[in-house]
């Protein structure tokens, strides 16, 4: 099966109806598979980043199951979001290894960087936060991962350092594409 | 068409030549680990840069190749250089920059670098050569040759890891020659699927995902059910926190998973296999899926595979971040699409699993350990361990230990051993308190039940458990209602919700315990949690749930006095429990050196150079950060 990233915390800057043509192919792909809907519902969060309303209507109908199964199981997993998602996904390890190295200080301090809770994104749109139950780099507590980058043994003076680095990265492309559009 | 044995064989000496000519026969070879967790520490830029260096130096007869984990976390990224006839040395906490040192020295002119290299002491294999590595020996010999690491390997014995970090996971020919698929040609040749449940039997392996149920048992269970489709299942979904090794094995030997898989299908009449993986591994999905590509292009997987009449293929299924299914029935509800809920046993899966079809499912590690019951038989592997726990265990050690990784100690290995013998003791001089073994099923044992055997009996005797194998070292730092209070959050936020006593105990539990952390805690609370949980542990439906309260019981039962201090006296002995602490200033102290300011995250500390600083209590975080920051005891804990 197709394994295409479901982390990936930035809204493709493709409109909705080309990824939603996209999410019938795949949807053709696996209707005769049984078991089909969570490997849909995950290559469906990797496409739009999220799993929109509409996306979900259309995969129920797609696999002939109905719309209350489908928000079952998309709310049942921790992996789906039905809400869009900042550029950047920080997740804060509170594996038990991080837990006693400290994870709960950098969460604290990443929180007050960022300004945010957990499960919500900043109003630039650029950073969302959650806490993940251990990435198995336990050897390296406490760890953090932005995106698909595990950074290890964090400090909480130091998180600023780590969100700010992305920070600018992020800014740096969206001025480079608001330029190649204009 | 030729015996499939020799087949293998004929392959695997095409392999060696292969090998040979682009890797061994080099003057030096080079191999750099890169798991997660290397990868993590630094370990691609450290790639780059060698073969950087050997492309400026126009080397020929230098290799360069990745490895996976050898299990020293702290040490990584570790670079091991192989040069002919000499032991292999070790290079730990590689960067860019010491990498070329290393390189300058000990590849250019032929003198290691001893600085940079693992400390190593023991004995040190003085006659190293290729060929022992690749010797037809037992599975497990080939580790301390390679690794002259005594102290920390000669107390191990790798079994499951035995080819973790010796070979390239990526590369098949070198699973090959690691004796890699002869158990699975063999079983598929010249045993019975009755044999091979037999000797699986007779090895005493048991499940390492935490059950210890009998390996062979229940596959003689699922091999009696008359089915046509009967399937077996890789459980991959390592979702204790503090746990790796199956991350681990994966990413560095993914194919003793799939050989194992293809042994297991055999002996149940399973021709398809599932490995249920967590998403949040994406390296170790990448390997299992180049190597699942790998064995399909020399016909291992697929129909007729090893040129037998046998069929089985393998279909990776990805978990979308639910605990609970680790839970076998659970894990079944989510490869069929649905919520990962757990239901009622009997009918055990063996009966009636997937899609209502028999299905056996296993961990990584029970797979990991088939071919070594088949290649050196049961009798050998049940002379290891204890009278009912035979083999070894992987442990991933970490928390405050000073050596942190996978460790792998045949059964019956005392915790102390573990803990001070292979993890060498409490980091920073601390004194310890307790260690964490099964995760949120678990249970913290203090210092008086360190004589404990790991196995699965006295583990749980002692009322923790063996779990899938996470082990934590707990120092007089953390507070041990705190950490209840952890593992309880935990698992109160990933029960599934269906049966009461887990769903609404586990929240009730919660409370209580939070309410003890934060300084409202009430005479009879202790009373209160020990009912509720022993009420939970009789009544849930699923491990999950008779296994949450074990945390908290244990440490009421080992660390009461803790409990006592938070409710009686308002006070957290280990000084964690933030409700009950407060930073503060002592002003005769303070000389205004501005350290604390500079490293408060929030920040929350005022003042002018030379003046009493002093910490807004509104805004403190109470991250403690100033009080380690002061060097002349001025910051107060209180």
């Amino acid at each position: 099966m197709k394994t295409e990233k479901s982390t990936c915390a930035c809204q493709k800057d493709t409109d909705e109806s080309t990824l939603l043509k996209r999410l019938d192919v795949v949807i053709k792909e696996y209707r005769e598979k049984s078991g089909a809907l969570i490997p849909v519902l995950q290559i469906a969060q990797g496409l739009f980043g999220y799993l929109p309303e509409v996306a979900l209507k259309r995969i129920s109908l797609g696999l002939d199951k109905s719309y209350s199964e489908v928000a079952g199981v998309v709310g049942f997993y921790s992996f789906f979001s039905t809400v869009p998602r900042g550029r950047n996904l920080v997740r804060v390890c509170l594996g038990t290894a991080c837990y006693v190295r400290g994870g709960k200080q950098v969460l604290e301090a990443i929180k007050k960087h960022l300004g945010i809770d957990v499960g919500q994104t900043t109003p630039d749109k650029l950073f969302s936060l959650e806490v993940a139950r251990c990435f198995g780099a336990c050897g390296l507590a406490p760890a953090i991962t932005v995106n698909d980058d595990v950074h290890q043994r964090v400090k909480s003076a130091k998180v600023h350092e780590i969100i700010n680095s992305y920070r600018t990265v992020s800014r740096a492309k969206a001025a480079r594409q608001k330029r190649e559009k204009t | 068409m030729s015996n499939p044995m020799e087949q293998l064989m004929k392959r695997r000496e095409s392999a060696e030549t292969r090998l040979r000519r682009e890797k061994f026969n080099a003057k030096v070879r080079i191999t750099v680990g890169s798991a997660t967790c290397e990868n993590a520490a630094g370990a691609p830029d450290v790639f780059k840069q060698v073969e950087e260096l050997i492309k400026r130096h126009g080397l020929k007869d230098v290799t360069l190749s990745r490895v996976g984990c050898t299990g020293r976390c702290d040490m990584e990224p570790v670079v091991t250089i192989f040069s002919q006839r000499t032991t292999p040395v070790k290079y730990i906490t590689m960067t860019p920059e010491k990498v070329e040192k290393v390189f300058d020295s000990h590849v250019l002119k032929g003198i290691p670098v001893k600085d940079l290299a693992m400390p190593n002491e023991g004995v040190q294999d003085t006659d190293f050569t290729e060929e022992k590595l690749w010797a037809d020996a037992r599975l497990t010999d080939r580790f301390s040759s390679v690794f002259g690491d005594v102290h920390f390997f000669g107390k191990q014995m790798r079994m499951t890891l035995r080819n973790c970090g010796v070979i390239d996971p990526e590369d098949m020919d070198e699973y090959l020659m690691v004796r890699g698929y002869q158990a699975a040609v063999k079983v598929l040749t010249e045993m019975t699927p009755n044999d091979v449940v037999n000797t699986v039997t007779k090895s005493g392996l048991r499940g390492r995902g935490g059950g210890g149920f009998s390996t062979g048992v229940k596959w003689n269970f699922a091999l009696a059910q008359k089915n046509e489709e009967k399937y077996i299942v890789c459980n991959a979904d390592e979702g204790d926190p503090g746990a790796f090794m199956d991350r681990s094995t994966i990413e560095g030997d993914p194919h003793t998973v799939i050989e194992g898989m293809i042994i297991g299908g055999y002996a149940i009449g399973a021709r398809v296999g599932y490995v249920y993986i967590r998403a949040e591994y994406p390296l170790a999905i990448k390997r299992l899926e180049i190597a699942i590509a790998a064995a399909r292009q020399a016909g291992f997987l697929g129909t007729k595979i090893f040129g037998t009449e046998w069929d089985f293929d393998i279909e990776i299924r990805l978990g979308a971040g639910a605990f609970v299914c680790g839970e076998e029935t659970a894990l079944i509800r989510s490869i069929e699409g649905e919520r990962g809920m757990p239901r009622p046993r009997p009918p055990y899966p063996a009966a009636s699993g997937l899609w209502g079809k028999p299905t056996v499912i296993n961990n990584v590690e029970t797979f990991a350990n088939i071919p070594v019951v088949i290649l050196d038989g049961p009798e050998w592997f049940s002379s290891i361990g204890t009278a009912k726990s035979k083999g070894t265990k992987v442990f991933a050690l970490a928390g405050k230990v000073c050596n942190t990784g996978l460790v792998e100690v045949p059964m019956g290995t005392t915790l102390r051993e573990v803990v001070y013998g292979v993890g060498g003791g409490i980091r920073d001089g601390k004194a310890f308190k307790a260690v964490q073994t099964g995760g949120p099923a678990g249970g913290c044992l203090p210092e008086s039940y360190l004589d404990t055997p790991v196995d699965y009996e006295s583990l749980t005797a002692a009322g923790s458990m063996m779990g899938s194998g996470g082990m934590i070292v707990i120092d007089e730092e953390s507070c041990m209602v705190d950490v209840a209070r952890f593992f309880l959050d935990f698992t109160q936020d990933e029960s599934c919700g269906k049966c009461t006593p887990c769903r609404e105990g586990t929240k009730r539990m919660l409370e209580i315990l939070q309410r003890i952390t934060s300084g409202r805690g009430v005479e009879g609370d202790i009373e209160k949690l020990l009912r509720l949980g022993d009420t939970i542990k009789r009544t849930s439906l699923c491990g999950l749930g008779q296994a949450s309260p074990n945390p908290v019981i244990s440490t009421i039962k080992h660390f009461r006095d803790e409990y006592e201090a938070h409710i009686r006296e308002k006070r957290c002995p280990a000084g964690v429990c933030a409700g009950l602490l407060t930073f503060s200033i002592i002003p005769e102290k303070c000389i205004g050196c501005g350290a604390c300011k500079r490293k408060c995250p929030v920040p929350c500390i005022a003042g002018k150079p030379k003046e009493v600083h002093e910490i807004d209590q509104a805004r403190c975080i109470k991250c403690g950060q100033c009080f380690e920051a002061c060097k002349f005891d001025a910051v107060k804990r209180s």
